[in-house]
C-alpha cells in the first residue's frame, strides 16, 4: 500500500477512536469537574485522581447482566442505542481538526451533520417505543418535540456563518475565518446554535426526556448493561461533536497564534466541553412546557432576526 | 460507481416492499426511512448533494420522526399486527398489483427501446445552484408554497390555541 492510503486509514482510524476514547474519559472527567464545582470530591478512589474509574466503569458495564423484558420490541430494542453511536460516530467524518487531520472534505459537510443530528432522534424515540414502558414512552415523547422544535433553528442559526464564509463546506468555513472569527459577527447565531446543542444533546438544564425526579430515568429506563453504555457514550460523543462544531462554525477552528493548530482546535473545544459541564453544575432544569415555550417563543424568532440581519448587510455591503 | 447505485437501488425497493408488507407499524417505517436514506444516497451520487440532504433531513429527520411520534402514542400492540394480517388478503392486493405490473412492463419497455436513455450525462448541481434557480425561475411556486405553508400554521395555531377554560399556569 502507499503512503497517501496509509495516512487516509490513519486519519479515519485516528479520529474513530480518539472520540471514542474521549468519550469515555468524559464519563470521569465530568463527575470530577462537577465535584469540584459542587465542593466535593467526586470520584477519587480508583487510581491517581480517579482516572482508572472508567476502567471500573467499562468492567462494571460489560459484566451486568444485560436485561432484554420480555414485553419489549426486540429488534428495535437493540437497533436504537446503535443509532447514536453511529451517527454521531459519522459525523465526526466532516469536522475538520486541523490543516491535514480530518477525514473527508464534504462539499455539503453542514448539512451532513445537520443530517446525522436529525437521524440521531431515533434512538431516543425508538428506545422508548421498544421498551414498553410508560416512563420510557413519555421520555421518549418529550425527546421527539423537544429535538424536533430545537431542530428548526438550530439549522438556522448557522446560515449566517453559511451567508458570511459562502460555502457547507466546514473547511472552507474554517478558512474563511483566518482574519476574524465568525463569533464576533455572528454573536447571536453563536448564542442559538450553543443552545440548540444542548437540547440537541440532551444535556441539563435540557434533559427533561430523562428527568430522573419524574422520569425514572426517561427513554433508557428499560436499558441496563452496554446497551445503556451506549446511550451513555452516545450522549457524551454529541456534546464532543457539538463543542468541535461551534469551535469550526464559531471559534476559528484551528486558528490561533503560536501554538500549533491541532493544539489549538484541541483547546478550544475543551473549554466548550467544560462550559456544558459548568452549565449542568449550575442551572436548574426548566418545566417542559417552558423549554417549548422558550424554543418556539424566543430562540425561533431571534434565529431569523440573525438570519434576516446577516442577509441584510451583507447585500448592503455587497 | 455503477455497482453502488444499483446495490442502494436494491436496498431502496427491497426496503420499500418491506413498507408494504411488514404488519407492524413502527418495524415498517424504520424500513420507510431506510429506504429515504438509499434514495438520498442515489441523489448524491448523481450530483445533486442539496437534495441529498434535505431529504435526509426533512423526510427521515422530521416528517418521518413526526409520524412515528403519533404511532408511539396511539400504542397499538399486538391487535393492530392482527388487523393487518386480516386485511393483507390476496383480493385487497391482487388488483393494484396487476395495474402497478402493468406500468412496470410499459416502463421496462420504454428504457429498453432506448427512448428514455439511462445515460451518464448528469451534471453536478450544487446548493448555489439550486438557490438561484428557486428564487428566479420558480419563485412564483415558491411564494405559493410558503403561503400554502402560513394557511397551515395558522389553521394549527388556531385548532390549538388556549381556551379560557384551561388552567392558567
Amino acid at each position: 500500500m502507499s503512503a497517501s492510503v496509509w495516512i487516509i486509514l490513519l486519519n479515519v482510524f485516528g479520529v474513530l477512536i480518539v472520540t471514542v476514547v474521549l468519550a469515555a474519559i468524559l464519563t470521569w472527567g465530568e463527575r470530577r469537574l462537577l465535584g469540584f464545582w459542587q465542593d466535593r470530591p467526586g470520584p477519587n478512589r480508583v487510581g491517581k485522581f480517579g482516572t482508572l474509574q472508567v476502567f471500573a466503569d467499562m468492567i462494571k458495564l460489560f459484566f451486568k447482566e444485560d436485561f432484554t423484558p420480555k414485553f419489549a420490541d426486540i429488534p428495535v430494542f437493540i437497533l436504537a442505542p446503535t443509532v447514536v453511536m453511529a451517527t454521531m460516530l459519522i459525523a465526526f467524518a466532516v469536522v475538520p481538526i486541523s490543516p491535514n487531520i480530518g477525514v473527508t472534505d464534504l462539499n455539503i459537510g453542514l448539512l451532513f451533520v445537520l443530517a446525522m443530528s436529525s437521524i440521531a432522534v431515533y434512538s431516543v424515540i425508538l428506545g422508548g417505543y421498544a421498551s414498553n414502558n410508560k416512563y420510557a414512552l413519555l421520555g421518549s415523547l418529550r425527546a421527539a418535540a423537544q429535538t424536533v422544535s430545537y431542530e428548526v433553528f438550530m439549522g438556522l442559526s448557522l446560515m449566517g456563518v453559511v451567508m458570511l464564509s459562502g460555502s457547507f463546506n466546514l473547511r472552507e468555513i474554517v478558512n474563511a475565518q483566518a482574519e476574524g472569527w465568525f463569533i464576533v459577527p455572528q454573536f447571536l447565531g453563536f448564542f442559538i446554535f450553543f443552545i440548540a446543542g444542548i437540547a440537541e444533546s440532551r444535556r441539563t438544564p435540557f434533559d427533561l426526556p430523562e428527568a430522573e425526579h419524574e422520569l425514572t430515568a426517561g427513554f433508557h429506563t428499560e436499558y441496563s448493561g452496554m446497551k445503556f453504555g451506549m446511550f451513555f457514550v452516545g450522549e457524551y460523543l454529541a456534546v464532543i461533536l457539538i463543542s468541535a462544531l461551534i469551535t469550526t462554525l464559531f471559534l476559528g477552528g484551528w486558528h490561533g497564534p503560536i501554538l500549533p493548530p491541532f493544539i489549538w482546535f484541541c483547546l478550544k473545544t475543551a473549554l466548550l466541553i467544560c462550559l456544558f459541564i459548568l452549565l449542568r453544575a449550575a442551572i436548574p432544569r426548566p418545566r417542559y412546557d417552558q423549554l417549548m415555550k422558550f424554543g418556539w417563543k424566543v430562540m425561533l424568532p431571534l434565529a431569523l432576526l440573525n438570519l434576516l440581519a446577516t442577509a441584510g448587510i451583507l447585500l448592503w455591503t455587497a | 460507481m455503477n455497482y453502488i447505485f444499483y446495490l442502494t437501488s436494491a436496498v431502496a425497493v427491497i426496503s420499500t416492499a418491506m413498507v408494504i408488507f411488514h404488519k407492524n407499524a413502527v418495524h415498517a417505517l424504520l424500513y420507510l426511512v431506510t429506504s429515504l436514506l438509499s434514495v438520498a444516497i442515489i441523489f448524491y451520487q448523481f450530483g445533486a448533494p442539496l437534495a441529498a440532504a434535505l431529504e435526509v433531513i426533512i423526510y427521515a429527520g422530521a416528517i418521518m420522526v413526526l409520524i412515528i411520534f403519533v404511532i408511539m402514542m396511539l400504542n397499538q400492540g399486538d391487535a393492530s399486527v392482527a388487523q393487518e394480517q386480516a386485511w393483507l388478503q390476496p383480493h385487497t392486493w391482487i388488483g393494484p398489483a396487476l395495474l402497478s405490473a402493468i406500468l412496470l412492463i410499459q416502463l421496462i419497455l420504454l428504457v429498453s427501446s432506448g427512448q428514455i436513455s439511462a445515460s451518464q450525462s448528469y451534471h453536478y448541481i450544487g446548493p448555489k445552484q439550486v438557490g438561484i434557480a428557486l428564487f428566479s425561475h420558480y419563485i412564483l411556486a415558491v411564494e405559493l408554497a410558503s403561503m400554502l405553508l402560513l394557511a397551515g400554521l395558522v389553521g394549527a395555531f388556531h385548532l390549538a390555541r388556549h381556551r379560557k377554560t384551561t388552567i392558567e399556569e
